[in-house]
């Protein structure tokens, strides 16, 4: 290892000979020089291209978008996707913290850490989404509580905040910071409250920035009840990404997990989900009616696949006790629902307002660029939870 | 436990309060009423010869100073916003943002807008059917239409803006942008239900574009620019509230009858004289997405002409605030439930295990 002391000087160089060693997580095999890891940071150039490409030259050259069109892939794939895969973090840490709910404590620092970087996704893409990102803070200071946007914005820098401070311990700890870790140890429930109040909120807000489209949104997505039908879909994603993720790196950094935390997580999207079916067939039925499900063309199309994909199939494969026991049909199941879930995104930030921007002759495809750059995001997540993972202790109470 | 639980208790109680209650509520929903000295302009189809005389003389009026496409250059734009100050510009525009690109074979001769965009907010188009042969028959004829911000009573567009650039004069009603607030995320875009806000979609450092009804040049004493320039009494400007009763009068009287239409504003002196049209299905703008301050008049339908059917007679900033208006009682919902949970799960647990309250 690089002894950093001799660059750095004894106080820094010591910090980061402390942050950079691995020996708690050796058993966990994470080697960093991998192809994957190469394709991975080939991504993240190219979007860190595409967003200097933006800033120099302004949206209208790198995206597709347009004024009947104004919010597309990034809004709706990395914003509303990304926050959505985020929810499991506040679930995890809500039970561990204040029901105190300690068999899932095991995975506690891992979906939290996924949270942060989920939440890091969505408020990097939103900057270069946003026209003058360089004041991209002035809602913090320019108050204006009528704008569910606003209140998002608000959200989004607390509950970063929030994460980083659930998160903190792991880096405190390497750190030998005992003073630090105290202080954290001692707020750790306050901050899992508010977390979780801001959770609730952010995720729920994220559907309520449609409630003002009730004329420009299809009626198969609109609803009064759009926000909650947000909520309830991230929590359906939040067991599912927890689940995922854990058998993931089960598999991939060759560690154990209680299968009883597993059958938990799954009986979590199967009451989950079920709820959100219910929730999203009562409002075709009390709104277009069901008809609309044949008659809608390629939303319609859209409407089935979602439910079919997130909802009915997970939900079934995981509705008899015994596949509950299943590890793999549980990672399909999970699976499953994330896909449906950011397919939901997509249909509401994108597809949803296609017939009314349609009837006034606009049409819109994402370009090049905004698929690079919402690759390049995703490959981003994913490398910090992996040099995290190597770094971090992140599995504390599992292996050695 | 480092700190005891009941001194925990109670300062997670006390600060769910203080949060609950230090988010102001009532006052700040937005009115749903006309303001007292609120302004528009009334459009009547019927009489507009499509001119185009209010669109130049908006594009020209709009690009000095003040106006609503005066643009200082890019580095001033964003030091202004950096410093959250107000452009305090005077010099002149080299040109107005004239369109010249926007059909084949106009490279740069003459201003040829296709649709309200960044650089046109006034537009006046042309509805067309079969031989077009009458004006303002729905078959085989034709009419024109404006389309422009219509300055909404209850504007979806000022509600959802999230640093405020968007602002609803509380005296005159205009609808105004303030660019240095602006962070350019287009939900102004979306919300409007007549799609009214555009986008410089090539600016590095781009504005909400929106008819601001010359509000600069109300400021001077004048009135808006299309009114001032329309020959024929198509567009007037006046109070909305006459210009409520003027568009009712119209609508009611017989087609045929002799008229003294006023031009250029409600109380002016110089009119047009001249047979009522029949007039379709109602007056534009007196309940539209709750009420708009410009109304409008036309003889063949406004769905014909392509206005949305869907927009709702009520205003839309109260869908979100009935949702925006729980958020309070959320936090307090979870602090006090969170906490009661918290303080039942760990003493059963603390009857079990003894490992208790430090988690990381
Ligand atoms: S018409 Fe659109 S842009 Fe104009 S005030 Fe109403 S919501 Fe705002
Ligand atoms: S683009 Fe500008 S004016 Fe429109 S909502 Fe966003 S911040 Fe407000
Ligand atoms: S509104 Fe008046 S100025 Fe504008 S095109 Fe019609 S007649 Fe001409």
């Amino acid at each position: 290892m690089i002894d950093f002391t001799t660059y750095a000087g004894p106080k820094i160089g010591n910090a980061l000979n402390k942050l950079l060693d691995d020996r708690h997580s050796r058993h966990l095999g994470i080697k960093m020089d991998t192809p994957f890891t190469r394709v991975l940071v080939f991504l993240i150039l190219g979007a860190a291209f595409v967003a200097g490409y933006r800033v120099i030259f302004g949206l209208g050259a790198s995206t597709n978008m347009n004024d009947y069109w104004p919010w597309g892939l990034w809004i709706a794939f990395d914003v509303l996707g990304g926050v959505a895969m985020a929810a499991g973090a506040f679930m995890i840490a809500g039970a561990v913290y204040i029901l105190n709910l300690k068999k899932y404590k095991c995975i506690a620092r891992a979906s939290i850490l996924n949270a942060f970087f989920g939440y890091l996704l969505a408020a990097i893409s939103i900057t270069f989404d946003v026209g003058r990102s360089a004041v991209i803070w002035h809602p913090l200071i320019m108050w204006q509580i009528n704008s569910v946007m606003f209140i998002v914005a608000l959200h989004l820098v607390l509950y970063l905040t929030t994460l980083a401070t659930e998160s903190s311990p792991m880096v405190f700890e390497k750190l030998g910071w005992h003073r630090a870790l105290n202080a954290v140890h001692r707020i750790m429930v306050g901050a899992v409250m508010f977390g979780v109040a801001l959770s609730l909120l952010h995720q729920s807000s994220l559907g309520a920035n449609y409630l003002i489209l009730p004329s420009k949104l299809s009626p198969l997505w609109y609803s009064k009840h759009i926000p909650y039908m947000f909520l309830v879909s991230a929590l359906m994603m939040g067991f599912s990404m927890v689940s995922f993720e854990t058998i993931l790196t089960g598999k991939v950094f060759n560690h154990q997990v209680p299968k009883n935390v597993l059958e938990g997580l799954a009986k979590g999207i199967v009451f989950f989900g079920s709820l959100y079916f219910a929730m999203k067939l009562g409002t075709v039925i009390s709104g277009p009616g069901l008809g609309v499900l044949l008659h809608d063309g390629f939303l319609s199309f859209m409407w089935l696949l979602e439910m079919a994909v997130g909802v009915v199939i997970p939900v079934m494969l995981l509705a008899k006790t015994s596949s509950r026991k299943n590890i793999e049909t549980i990672f399909v199941a999970s699976i499953l629902v994330i896909l449906g879930v950011l397919l939901n995104r997509l249909n509401v930030g994108v597809f949803a307002v296609s017939s009314y921007a349609n009837h006034v002759g606009s049409d819109y495809f994402p370009s090049i660029m905004e698929f690079v750059l919402t690759a390049g995001m995703i490959a981003f997540a994913i490398l910090g939870f992996k040099v995290c993972a190597k770094y971090l202790n992140l599995f504390p109470d599992t292996g050695h | 436990m480092t700190i005891s639980r009941r001194g925990f208790l109670k300062g997670v109680t006390g600060s769910a309060v203080v949060l609950a209650a230090g988010i102001p509520s009532v006052e700040a929903k937005m009115s749903t009423e006309l303001p007292s000295e609120a302004v528009g302009l009334l459009y009547d189809a019927t009489l507009c010869v499509g001119c185009k005389s209010c669109m130049v003389n908006c594009k020209t009026k709009n690009s000095v100073p003040g106006g609503a496409l005066y643009k200082d250059g890019v580095v001033p734009g964003v030091v202004d916003s950096l410093l959250c100050r107000k452009s305090d510009k005077t010099e002149a525009m080299k040109s107005p943002p004239y369109e010249t690109k926007t059909i084949a074979g106009n490279e740069g001769i003459w201003d040829a807008s296709q649709d309200l965009s960044g650089d046109t907010l006034n537009i006046i188009k042309a509805y067309r059917n079969g031989t077009g042969e009458m004006k303002d028959s729905p078959t085989n004829g034709h009419a024109f239409f404006k389309q422009q911000c219509l300055h909404c009573i209850s504007p979806a567009c000022v509600s959802v803006c999230p640093p405020g650039a968007l602002i609803k004069d509380p005296k005159s009603g205009i609808v105004y942008y303030d660019a240095y607030r602006c962070i350019g995320c287009r939900y102004c875009q979306l919300a409007c239900p007549f799609n009214i806000p555009r986008y410089e979609w090539s600016s590095p450092w781009p504005e909400i574009r929106k008819c601001q009804l010359c509000r600069h040049r109300i400021a001077e004493g004048k009135y808006a620019a299309c009114a001032e320039y329309c020959p024929t009494g198509a567009t007037i400007f006046g109070k909305v509230t006459d210009l409520r009763e003027e568009a009712k009068k119209r609508f009611a009287m017989k087609p045929g009858t002799i008229y003294d239409f006023p031009v250029q504003t409600f109380d002016s002196k110089s009119t047009s004289t001249r047979p009522v049209a029949a007039y379709a299905d109602k007056i534009y703008g007196l309940t539209d997405a709750g009420g708009t301050q410009n109304l409008m008049l036309s003889a063949v339908s406004f769905e014909l002409l392509g206005f949305s059917k869907d927009i709702p007679a009520s205003a839309l900033p109260d869908l979100t605030w009935a949702y925006i208006a729980k958020i309070p009682w959320v936090f307090l919902g979870v602090f006090l439930g969170g906490t009661s949970l918290y303080a039942i799960t760990s003493r059963k647990n603390k009857n079990g295990t003894d490992k208790g309250d430090h988690h990381d």
